[in-house]
């Protein structure tokens, strides 16, 4: 290659190297700290100074998935030995395993809304956004700006009605009343953004499907479609994370059977003041696969953000 | 545009016609496919809406359903525009604007400059200063108070470390003069990436040629920064600004966790008093009209700045 102007010099590069990995890594603490608290035991997690090497333990994450109950040692030293190494944890804390605490169910619950949601707001979002960007629709920007703009409501402005609603209408704490709020708040992001894939989309290729003799629909799942998929995926991944992740509608509007995990991690409470370990162990379970997907998914996800907010 | 021979060869032929014999028309297909989403966003979004207008004008508890609703027109919003509560809760929200955007902007702009040198493994780092922003706010912040500890936590620790000072002489989450700034710290250490982006996404869309005819006529680095760069990537950084603005004008999650409004209320953002007034003292016509102020007020920040925003563009 020539020489260029726009080349840093390779001593800015370094620089800049230097400066942005510093601060890649000082942001890397906090998460690095709630891993590492997940490993340790009550009392290492709370010590002073701040423990960096200490001898890995499991208890957070027995603690995260059961309940325990306290026993007197007479009554401990009658019991049969343990039979797995979560009751040997707990027994070393005078205590036997109770049974399955609710972090199991309201994972799954935060699986089910976040599956449920990310799929209803991508079918819908791919018709609608295929039919802006194919279809003369009458009034389509306003819609567009619309649809946009249902966005900016604070989610506590929209709960009060919501809650109302749902109560007469016997959606409140269940699955199917978080799926279809959910898919609410994301389908307009959805639309917006497959509406750009699809406008990248040459409509020759549906042109040339329509003239030999396809439907519209077939033009659309045969032709579109495929070509739209990784569009598709990469909106689904964005869908899915903010279902994922949203705290206020589920703290406001679920209780029990459809609480999420977001909503319970936060109320997880030891014997005796706040269990960090099995906080940071739910925090773990729950966070770990959005940082394994943001770095496996990189190239789509980050151009997903910006292509949202520059196409305004 | 793709107006290709086809197209127009398309357009040249009775469509409708044409295609009415193979299946639906296109218009009923755009309606069919447009419909759903409409009517979710009706049924969801706009009724609340509607019925939120509706309660903001009667003194409805929504903890007392039987009780006799009565529709006693403008006093819930007098009431909320002469409450000094609500006052404060509006000056909460702007100060935590007002410095988490002033951070965000310097902070993410730099990294994203920075960034842009295309050093080896850019793309890498990227990624990983990226990281935060992907997570729940509501359990990133709930660990956040662990960092926050007077004696054990993480960040007191290092602070000191750094200073000299005692790790449990200050507390940032239950002193009245910190605990506005360790919101701050937060939502910047979280959303910091995402002005990154967009900033880069603005360096990236400078074609070189602008500055190869900028060294062409012998103007500095410096002039170029100034000259080129900025009113290139402003835009840009304007739209984060704009999206950042608005989210955080509603923050709720991370805030409750992290002080739940306290100490006291000077941390009690409108969303968070909003959802006091609703969901605790169930002052439901109260709140409705508090919930259509906020909207109000967002929605009018929101499209001047557009208008401004516009106007940049067009320069």
């Amino acid at each position: 290659m020539s020489f260029s102007v726009t080349e840093p010099s390779s001593r800015q590069k370094w620089f800049a190297g230097t400066l942005v990995i510093t601060y890649a890594l000082i942001t890397m603490i906090p998460l690095l700290w709630i891993m590492m608290t997940s490993f340790k035991t009550p009392p290492d997690s709370i010590s002073y100074p701040p423990k960096v090497v200490y001898e890995p333990s499991l208890e957070g994450y027995v603690n995260l998935f059961t309940t325990r109950t306290r026993l007197s040692p007479e009554a401990l030293a009658e019991l049969p030995p343990p039979e797995n190494f979560a009751e040997e944890i707990v027994r070393n804390r005078n205590m036997v395993i109770a049974g399955p605490s609710k972090f199991g169910g309201r994972f799954l619950n935060s699986v089910i809304i976040g599956f449920g949601s990310t799929f209803l707001s991508i079918f819908l979002g791919t018709l609608a956004a295929y039919a802006f960007s194919r279809f003369k629709i009458p009034l389509a920007d306003d819609l567009l700006f619309f649809i946009l703009s249902t966005r900016m409501m604070p989610p506590i402005a929209v709960a009060i009605p919501i809650f109302l609603m749902y109560r007469q209408l016997g959606l409140s704490d269940t699955h199917l009343g978080m799926i279809l709020l959910y898919t609410a708040v994301n389908i307009s992001l959805a639309v917006w953004l497959l509406k750009g894939f699809i406008d990248e989309i040459p409509r020759e290729y549906e042109e040339a499907a329509l003239i030999d003799g396809y439907t519209r629909f077939q033009a659309f799942y045969k032709v579109v479609l495929p070509q739209a998929a990784t569009g598709i995926a990469s909106t689904a991944i964005f869908c899915l994370i903010f279902a994922w992740n949203e705290y206020a509608f589920a703290v406001l509007l679920t209780s029990g059977t459809a609480q999420t995990a977001p909503a319970f991690i936060p109320t997880i409470i030891g014997v005796g003041g706040l269990d960090w370990p099995a906080i940071a162990a739910g925090a773990t379970i729950f966070l770990l696969p959005v940082m394994i997907f943001t770095v496996l998914l990189r190239k789509h996800l980050l151009r997903g953000i910006t292509f949202g907010a520059v196409r305004k | 545009m793709s107006d290709g021979t086809v197209d127009r060869l398309a357009r040249a032929t009775p469509t409708r016609v044409a295609r009415k014999v193979k299946g639906l028309s296109d218009r009923a297909i755009a309606w069919l496919f447009v419909g759903p989403t409409i009517f979710l966003l009706l049924a969801i979004n706009i009724f609340p809406l509607i019925w939120t207008i509706n309660l903001s004008f009667t003194n409805f508890k929504a903890n007392r359903p039987n009780r006799a609703v009565e529709y006693i027109g403008l006093r819930n919003y007098e009431r909320i525009l002469s409450d000094s509560d609500i006052w404060l809760s509006m000056q909460a929200t702007a100060h935590f604007l007002f410095w988490t955007l002033f951070f965000q902007v310097l902070i993410g702009f730099a990294l994203a400059w920075l960034i842009n040198k295309k050093f080896r493994g850019n793309d890498m780092w990227t990624t990983i200063i990226v990281l935060p922003m992907m997570l729940s706010p509501a359990v990133v912040g709930n660990f956040w108070t662990f960092l926050y500890q007077p004696q054990i936590g993480l960040f007191n620790y290092i602070v000191a470390f750094f200073t000299g000072a005692d790790p449990s002489s200050f507390d940032m989450l239950g002193s009245v003069d910190l605990a506005p700034w360790a919101i701050v710290i937060v939502d910047t250490w979280m959303w910091t990436p995402f002005v990154m982006l967009i900033c880069l996404a603005g360096l990236r869309s400078i074609p070189d040629y602008i500055y190869e005819a900028a060294e062409v006529d012998r103007a500095s680095k410096l002039r170029q920064f100034f000259t080129i760069t900025i009113p290139m990537v402003l835009p840009f950084l304007m739209l984060a600004v704009l999206f950042r603005g608005i989210e955080n004008f509603k923050m709720f999650d991370l805030v409750v966790q992290l002080t739940g409004g306290g100490p006291g209320s000077v941390t009690e953002m409108s969303s968070i008093n909003l959802k006091r007034e609703a969901f605790e003292k169930w002052r439901t016509g109260y709140s409705s009209a508090f919930a259509i102020i906020l909207f109000v007020t967002v929605f009018g920040l929101a499209s001047i700045y557009v208008k401004a925003l516009n106007k940049v563009k067009e320069r």
